[in-house]
C-alpha cells in the first residue's frame, strides 16, 4: 500500500444533532477534518465521542446535519456504501474465518480477482507485521495479533478514510504503548484521513495531529496536542487533560493577582468574567531552580510522595489552595527534598502561568 | 445541503427502515391474528350470547349465582398454589445443586431434567396412575418393605393430582432458577464469607436474593400454567378435584353450552392477565422468556 494512489479525503461535519429522548448525544456539532489528518475524539464515557464516530461510519442516524467525505454528501448513505475502513473496539473479527478470510472479506465483497486479492491480503498482513499468518484461525491469535488483523482488514481495500473506536483499549499497557507508535507510523505511511476515538488522554497526545475534546455532545476544544495541554480553552479541558491545580485570581484592569500578589504574565488575559490560574505540577519549581522574573508562591508542604521516576509534593498556600508539584529525581534530590510541614517557595515561569475561563461550560 | 439540514430525509430513512423490519414480522403477526386474536374475540363474543341468541350477561351471572363456581375457582387457585409451592421446595435445592456442578456435568443434569418433555404428557400421566393406584408399584413395594400395612389411596384425589402436576411442572421452575443461579458471580459469596457471613448466612442474605428474580419468574410460569391445566388433574384427580378447565370441558361435552364455557375461558384469561399485571409490578417479565438483563 506504499504505492497507494488514491488521495485521502477531508471530512466536513456540519450541525449534526442526535437526541435520545431529551438527552443530546450530539449537540449541533460542526468539525472540519483535514485530508490525511490524524484527528482524535477525546472525552469521558458518555461524552458523545463514540456517537460521533458512529455517525461518520453510518451506524447511527442523526436527527439532522450534514456530512461530506470530499465533496460527496454521505449523511444518508448506508454504512456499506461509505467506503471507510473501521477498527472496532473488540476487533469484530469473524471467528468462523481464517486470518486471510477476514482480511480478504472486503475484497471479496468488492469483486477483486482471486490472485490479486491474495497479493493484497499478504501485503496488508506484511504492513501490520503479520506476513505468513494468513492460514491461522482467529482464536489462535494473541490480543495484539488480533488487533493487527483488524487493522489489516480495515486498510486492505484502501479506504481513504479510516475510523478507529478505542482500538487499543483491550491491550495491556506495554503493548498499547508500542501499538500507539506503530499506528502513528502506519498513518504516516498510508496517509489516509484517520479519526480515532479514545478516553485515554496520553494516547491522544501521543498519536494525534489534532485533538477534539468532546463533552456533553459538544466539542469543547479543537487544537493540536501542545496547544491543548498548554493553553486549554476552558476548565473542562484543563481538568480532563493532565493534572492541574486551579487557583482563584483577581483581575483589576490589565493586572491579575493571586492572594494580593500581581502575576507576571506571558500570555494575553482571556476575555472572561471569572478567571482561574491553572498550574501543572511538572511546571512548578523548587526554591533552588527559581530564577529572576518568575511568579512565586509561599506554601506549606503537606505531603511528599516518592514515585520512582519522580517525586510528587503536595502543598497548601496561605489562602488554603492546594498545589501539587512534580519533579525529577536525580542524584541527591531525594535527600534534599523538603519534608512535611516545611514552609517553601514554589516558582512558576510566566510562560507556564496560564489563565483560563473559570466558568463551567453549560450543557 | 438543504435548509432543514437533511432532517426530513433522515426521518424518511428511519421510517423506511422501520417499515422494512415490520414487513419481516408481518407473517407472524398475521398468524397470531388468525389463530389468537380472532378466536379469543369470538370467545368473548359467544360468552355474551344468551340461550335466546341475543345479548345476555346470563353466562357471567350464573358464575356469581351458583356457589359451585366459586368453589371451583378457589380449588383451582388452591391446587395451583400448592403445586407452585411444592415445585419451589423441590426445584430450588435441585437447581442450586446443579448450578454448583462443572459445566459439562451440569448440562447433562439439565438434559435429564428436560427428558420428560420428550415423552407424551398423557403417557406420563397414565404412568403415574399405574404407579400410584391401590395395587400399584408404590403401594405393593411399600407394603412388602413394611413402610405401611394397608394400601394408601394416592390417586383420584388431591394427593395424586399434586404428584402429577408437580412432576410435569418442575422443569418450568428449574430452568429459570438455574439460569439465574448460574449468572451469580461466586465472588459475591467469597466477599460475604470474607466479611464474616457463615455459609448459611451468605446463602440467605446474598445468594437467595440474587436468584430471587429467576425464582419469581419460574414460580409465576408454573402458577399460570397450572391455572389452565386439564389433562393431568383430570386423569389423576378422577373427578374429585374439579378445576376450571374441567368445568369448561363438561360445559361443552355434557351440556353443549358454549356460552358458559366461553365465559369461563374469558374469566380465566382475565385472571391470568391480572396476575401478570400484578407480577409485572415486582419483576421484569422479560425473565419469563429468558431475555433482558
Amino acid at each position: 500500500m506504499t504505492d497507494q494512489t488514491k488521495a485521502a479525503l477531508p471530512i466536513t461535519v456540519r450541525n449534526i444533532t442526535k437526541t435520545y429522548g431529551r438527552v443530546f448525544a450530539l449537540n449541533d456539532v460542526s468539525l472540519d477534518i483535514r485530508s490525511g489528518e490524524f484527528l482524535t475524539l477525546l472525552g469521558p464515557s458518555g461524552s458523545g465521542k463514540t456517537t460521533l464516530l458512529m455517525v461518520l461510519a453510518g451506524f447511527t442516524r442523526p436527527d439532522r446535519g450534514s456530512l461530506t467525505f470530499g465533496d460527496r454528501e454521505v449523511i444518508r448513505t448506508a454504512p456499506h456504501l461509505r467506503d471507510v475502513g473501521m477498527v472496532f473496539q473488540n476487533y469484530a473479527l469473524f471467528p468462523h474465518m481464517t486470518v486471510a478470510g477476514n482480511v480478504g472479506y472486503p475484497l471479496r465483497l468488492r469483486g477483486v480477482a482471486k490472485a490479486e486479492a491474495g497479493r493484497r491480503i499478504e501485503r496488508a498482513l506484511e504492513t501490520v507485521q503479520l506476513g505468513g499468518y494468513g492460514n491461522r484461525r482467529i482464536d489462535q491469535l494473541s490480543g495484539g495479533q488480533k488487533q493487527r488483523v483488524a487493522l489489516a482488514r480495515s486498510i486492505v481495500f484502501e479506504p481513504r478514510i479510516l475510523l478507529m473506536d478505542e482500538p487499543l483499549s483491550a491491550l495491556d499497557k506495554k503493548l498499547r504503548d508500542r501499538m500507539q507508535i506503530e499506528l502513528r507510523h502506519l498513518h504516516e505511511k498510508l496517509g489516509m484521513t484517520t479519526v480515532y476515538v479514545t478516553h485515554d488522554q496520553r494516547e491522544a497526545l501521543t498519536m494525534s495531529d489534532r485533538i477534539a475534546v468532546v463533552n456533553h455532545g459538544r466539542i469543547m476544544q479543537l487544537a493540536n496536542p501542545r496547544d491543548l495541554y498548554n493553553q486549554p480553552a476552558n476548565r473542562f479541558v484543563a481538568d480532563f487533560i493532565g493534572d492541574s491545580a486551579f487557583l482563584p485570581v483577581q483581575r483589576e484592569g490589565s493586572t491579575v493577582s493571586f492572594a494580593g500578589q500581581p502575576l507576571t504574565l506571558a500570555h494575553p488575559i482571556p476575555d472572561a468574567a471569572s478567571l482561574l490560574l491553572m498550574i501543572r505540577p511538572e511546571r512548578l519549581r523548587l526554591a533552588r531552580d527559581i530564577t529572576e522574573g518568575m511568579n512565586t508562591f509561599q506554601a506549606t508542604v503537606t505531603e511528599v510522595v516518592y514515585q520512582g521516576d519522580s517525586f510528587l509534593l503536595y502543598a497548601r498556600t496561605g489562602d488554603g489552595s492546594e498545589l501539587a508539584m512534580r519533579g525529577a529525581i536525580r542524584g541527591g534530590t531525594v535527600s534534599g527534598l523538603p519534608a512535611t510541614g516545611d514552609r517553601i517557595t514554589l516558582g512558576l515561569d510566566p510562560a507556564d502561568t496560564v489563565l483560563i475561563d473559570g466558568e463551567e461550560v453549560r450543557r | 445541503m438543504t435548509a432543514d439540514l437533511n432532517a426530513a430525509g433522515l426521518r424518511r430513512d428511519e421510517a423506511a427502515e422501520r417499515l422494512a423490519l415490520f414487513g419481516l414480522a408481518s407473517p407472524a403477526l398475521l398468524l397470531v391474528l388468525i389463530v389468537m386474536v380472532l378466536p379469543v374475540g369470538w370467545l368473548f363474543y359467544v360468552s355474551f350470547v344468551g340461550a335466546d341468541g341475543g345479548f345476555s350477561m346470563e353466562n357471567y351471572a350464573r358464575m356469581v349465582r351458583e356457589k359451585s363456581y366459586g368453589r371451583i375457582f378457589l380449588q383451582t387457585f388452591n391446587v395451583s398454589l400448592l403445586t407452585t409451592g411444592l415445585c419451589i421446595l423441590i426445584g430450588y435445592p435441585l437447581a442450586y445443586f446443579i448450578s454448583g456442578l462443572p459445566t459439562r456435568i451440569a448440562n447433562l443434569c439439565l438434559i435429564t431434567v428436560l427428558l420428560p418433555f420428550w415423552t407424551s404428557l398423557l403417557v406420563r400421566t397414565y404412568a403415574w396412575l399405574v404407579l400410584l393406584q391401590k395395587q400399584g408399584l408404590v403401594n405393593t413395594w411399600a407394603i412388602s418393605l413394611g413402610l405401611w400395612d394397608e394400601p394408601i389411596k394416592m390417586v383420584h384425589n388431591l394427593t395424586g393430582t399434586l404428584i402429577g402436576m408437580v412432576h410435569i411442572m418442575l422443569p418450568f421452575l428449574i430452568l429459570p432458577v438455574y439460569g439465574a443461579m448460574r449468572a451469580i458471580d461466586r465472588d459475591y459469596l467469597k466477599a460475604a464469607a470474607n466479611l464474616g457471613a457463615s455459609p448459611t448466612r451468605a446463602f440467605w442474605t446474598v445468594f437467595v436474593p440474587l436468584s430471587a428474580p429467576g425464582l419469581f419468574a419460574g414460580a409465576l410460569m408454573v402458577f399460570i400454567l397450572c391455572l389452565g391445566f386439564f389433562v393431568t388433574p383430570a386423569v389423576l384427580g378422577g373427578g374429585r378435584v374439579i378445576l376450571v378447565s374441567m368445568k369448561i370441558v363438561s360445559n361443552i361435552e355434557l351440556f353443549v353450552n358454549w356460552g358458559a364455557a366461553s365465559a369461563l375461558g374469558v374469566v380465566l384469561l382475565a385472571l391470568t392477565f391480572l396476575i401478570l399485571w400484578v407480577a409485572s409490578k415486582f419483576v421484569r417479565l422479560e425473565q419469563l422468556t429468558g431475555g433482558g438483563h
